[in-house]
C-alpha cells in the first residue's frame, strides 16, 4: 500500500499543533499511532479515514477529552497531559453529535458555554452576539435547541466551539448528516473561520471536505498513509486517472482530436450524450492529459463547458489510501 | 467557584423547564400531604409526636426524590453527549460535581420547605415549638445532603441512568438497613454498625426536636464521603 507525505507544514509558520509519536490504546487495542504531525496557523487541515482509522480518538485527545497512551501532543506549544486546562482554553471542539442542552434557547446555550471557557459577563454576550451572526443564527437565537432542524443545530454546536475565540478549531464530522443546501453552507462558514482560527476537520467522504482544506492528512488503522493537497494525492496516486469533458456539438470531432493526444487510452461519449447541444466526454489517460486536452480543443475551436477531473476518481484515491488491505480483499472476494 | 454556579443555574433551570422536575416535585408534595393526613393526623395524637410522624414520612420521601433525580446528574448527561461540553471546558472535577450538588441540593430543599404549611396546620388546634419545627427540618435537609451525594456518586461511576439508579438505590438502601445487621450482631460491632445507619437512629433525634452534634457531624462527613468518590470517579472517568 503507497504512503505519500507531500507539502509539509510551512515551516516559517509557527505549529498550532504538534504530535509526535502519539500512541492511544483501549485496552489491548491500538486505536491511534504511532502518529506524528503539525499543523500551521491559519492552515484547515482535513484528516480523512474510514470508519475505526482513529479519527475521533485523534481529535479527543486533542480537545483533552482523552488521555493519549504514549507520545507527544502539543497545542499552542503546551503539553496536553501537563496543562490539560490551558489546552482546552485554547481549543473549541464539537464532537460528531454536537452537545446540545435540548430545553435552552440557542442565545442561552451560547451564554453558558462562553462563560465556562472563562469569558466574563459583558465579553460573553458580546461574543455570543458576534457568533450568532458569524454562523447565520440571528434568527433562531431565542428559539429553543429541541426544536432546531440538523443543520441549525450543527451551527449551533460550531457556535460553542468558536464562542470563546480558540486558537485552535476541532470538528468532528461537521457535514455528517446535512443536506447539499447544508452542506454549501458549512463550507463557505468553515471557510470563513480560517482568519481566526486554525482548524482541524475530521470526515470520511473526500468530495465532503477537499474543497475546504488546505491540506489533507489520509489516516489508515491509527496512522497517516498519506499527505497533501488533493491535486499532489490526485496527481500521485493515479497518475492520470479519468477526466469528464463537456463540449458544445455532438462531440464527434472532439472525440478524434482527444483520441490522437498521447497517453490517451479511450474517449467514451458519457451517457445522455448530446443533450441540449452538448455532449459529455469521459477521457481515460495513463497521465494527466487535462492541459493538452485544453489547449487541442482549444485550437480547433470547439466550445469547452466544463473539464474536470473525474469525481469517482478522487473517491478512489481516498479509497485506495484508505482502506486497510484486509478489508480490500474482503470487498474483492464479495 | 464561579463555574460550579454556573452549572448548578443550568441544571437547576433544566428541572424547571423539563417535565421530570414538576413531576417529581408534585409527586412529592402530594405524598407529603396525603401521609401527613393519612398517617401523621390519624388517630389521637399530642402535638409533637404528629410533627415527629411528619417528619419521619417526609424523610423517606425527600430521600426517594433525591434519588430519583440524582440518578440523571452525570450519567444522563453522558447517555446524551452532553458531558463533552464540560469535560472539554476548563472546569476543575470538584466544580463539575459541586454545581450538581448545589443545584439539586437546592431543588429538594425548595420542594421540601413547601411542606412548611403542614406543620403549621398542628398550630390550629394544638402547640408545638418553633424550635422543634427547625430542627426536623434541619434533619431532612442533612439527609437529603446525604442522599444526593450518595446519588452523585452512582451517576458519576455508572455509565446509563438505569444502572445509577440501581447503584444509588442499592448504597441507600445499605445504609438505611444497617440497623437491622446491628441487631443480630455482637457488641462492639453492633454499635458501630448502627452508628453508620443512614435514617434509624439518627433521625430520630431530629423529628423529636433534639439537636445532637455528632448526628449533625454523621451526616456532614457522609456527604463529603461521597463527594469525594465523585470527585474522584470523576477524574478517572473524564480525562483517561
Amino acid at each position: 500500500m503507497p504512503r505519500l507525505f507531500l507539502s509539509p507544514t510551512n515551516p516559517k509558520r509557527a505549529a498550532v499543533i504538534e504530535i509526535q509519536a502519539l500512541t492511544k490504546y483501549y485496552g489491548d487495542r491500538k486505536a491511534v499511532g504511532p502518529l506524528s504531525f503539525s499543523i500551521a496557523k491559519g492552515e484547515i487541515v482535513g484528516l480523512l479515514g474510514l470508519n475505526g482509522a482513529g479519527k475521533t480518538t485523534t481529535l479527543r485527545i486533542l480537545a483533552c477529552d482523552l488521555l493519549p497512551s504514549s507520545g507527544s501532543v502539543r497545542v499552542d506549544g503546551l503539553d496536553v497531559v501537563d496543562n490539560p486546562d490551558d489546552v482546552r482554553a485554547r481549543v473549541g471542539y464539537l464532537p460528531d453529535h454536537p452537545p446540545l442542552y435540548d430545553e435552552m434557547t440557542v442565545a442561552e446555550y451560547l451564554l453558558f458555554a462562553a462563560k465556562i471557557r472563562g469569558l466574563s459577563g459583558a465579553e460573553a454576550r458580546k461574543r455570543v452576539d458576534e457568533v450568532t451572526s458569524a454562523t447565520a443564527l440571528r434568527s433562531v437565537r431565542d428559539d429553543v435547541i429541541s426544536t432546531l432542524s440538523h443543520g441549525f443545530r450543527q451551527r449551533v454546536g460550531i457556535a460553542q466551539a468558536i464562542v470563546h475565540k480558540p486558537q485552535l478549531l476541532v470538528l468532528d464530522e461537521p457535514i455528517s448528516g446535512l443536506d447539499p443546501v447544508q452542506i454549501v453552507e458549512m463550507r463557505e462558514l468553515v471557510r470563513n473561520l480560517r482568519h481566526e482560527h486554525t482548524t482541524l476537520i475530521s470526515s470520511h467522504f473526500l468530495s465532503e471536505i477537499s474543497e475546504t482544506c488546505d491540506r489533507l492528512l489520509v489516516l489508515r488503522d491509527g496512522e497517516i498513509v498519506a499527505s497533501g493537497t488533493e491535486e499532489e494525492l490526485s496527481t500521485r496516486l493515479l497518475e492520470g486517472g479519468s477526466i469528464i469533458v463537456t463540449v458544445r456539438g455532438d462531440g464527434a470531432h472532439a472525440k478524434r482530436l482527444l483520441s490522437s493526444i498521447k497517453g490517451v487510452r479511450s474517449v467514451e461519449v458519457g451517457d445522455g450524450a448530446h443533450r441540449g447541444g452538448v455532449t459529455t466526454l469521459r477521457i481515460d489517460a495513463e497521465r494527466d492529459i487535462r492541459e493538452d486536452a485544453c489547449r487541442t480543443l482549444v485550437l480547433a475551436d470547439i466550445g469547452i463547458l466544463e473539464l474536470t477531473r473525474s469525481e469517482r476518481e478522487l473517491e478512489s484515491i481516498f479509497l485506495t489510501l484508505a482502506r486497510p488491505e484486509g478489508r480490500a480483499e474482503n470487498g474483492a472476494r464479495a | 467557584m464561579r463555574n460550579a454556579l454556573l452549572i448548578a443555574g443550568r441544571e437547576l433551570r433544566s428541572y424547571l423547564r423539563s417535565p421530570l422536575g414538576w413531576i417529581v416535585a408534585s409527586a412529592m408534595l402530594l405524598l407529603d400531604g396525603l401521609l401527613f393526613q393519612v398517617g401523621a393526623m390519624g388517630g389521637a395524637k399530642l402535638s409533637a409526636q404528629v410533627l415527629a410522624d411528619f417528619f419521619y414520612y417526609a424523610s423517606g420521601i425527600t430521600m426517594i426524590g433525591a434519588i430519583a433525580l440524582s440518578m440523571r446528574l452525570i450519567a444522563h448527561e453522558r447517555e446524551k453527549g452532553t458531558l463533552v461540553l464540560i469535560n472539554t471546558a476548563p472546569i476543575r472535577d470538584w466544580e463539575i460535581i459541586g454545581g450538581k450538588f448545589i443545584a439539586l441540593f437546592t431543588f429538594i430543599v425548595g420542594v421540601t420547605l413547601l411542606t412548611a404549611y403542614m406543620p403549621a396546620l398542628i398550630f390550629v388546634n394544638g402547640k408545638v415549638s418553633v424550635a422543634h419545627i427547625l430542627v426536623g427540618y434541619g434533619g431532612i435537609v442533612l439527609l437529603a445532603a446525604a442522599a444526593i451525594s450518595i446519588g452523585l456518586f452512582a451517576s458519576a461511576f455508572a455509565r446509563t441512568q438505569v444502572i445509577a439508579a440501581v447503584l444509588g438505590a442499592a448504597i441507600l438502601g445499605v445504609m438505611l438497613l444497617l440497623w437491622m445487621a446491628a441487631k443480630v450482631a455482637d457488641p462492639p460491632v453492633s454499635s458501630f454498625v448502627l452508628a453508620l445507619a443512614l435514617h434509624h437512629e439518627r433521625q430520630r433525634a431530629f423529628m423529636n426536636g433534639v439537636l445532637r452534634l455528632d448526628n449533625v457531624v454523621y451526616y456532614v462527613a457522609v456527604t463529603y464521603f461521597f463527594l469525594l468518590a465523585a470527585i474522584k470517579t470523576m477524574e478517572a472517568r473524564r480525562w483517561r
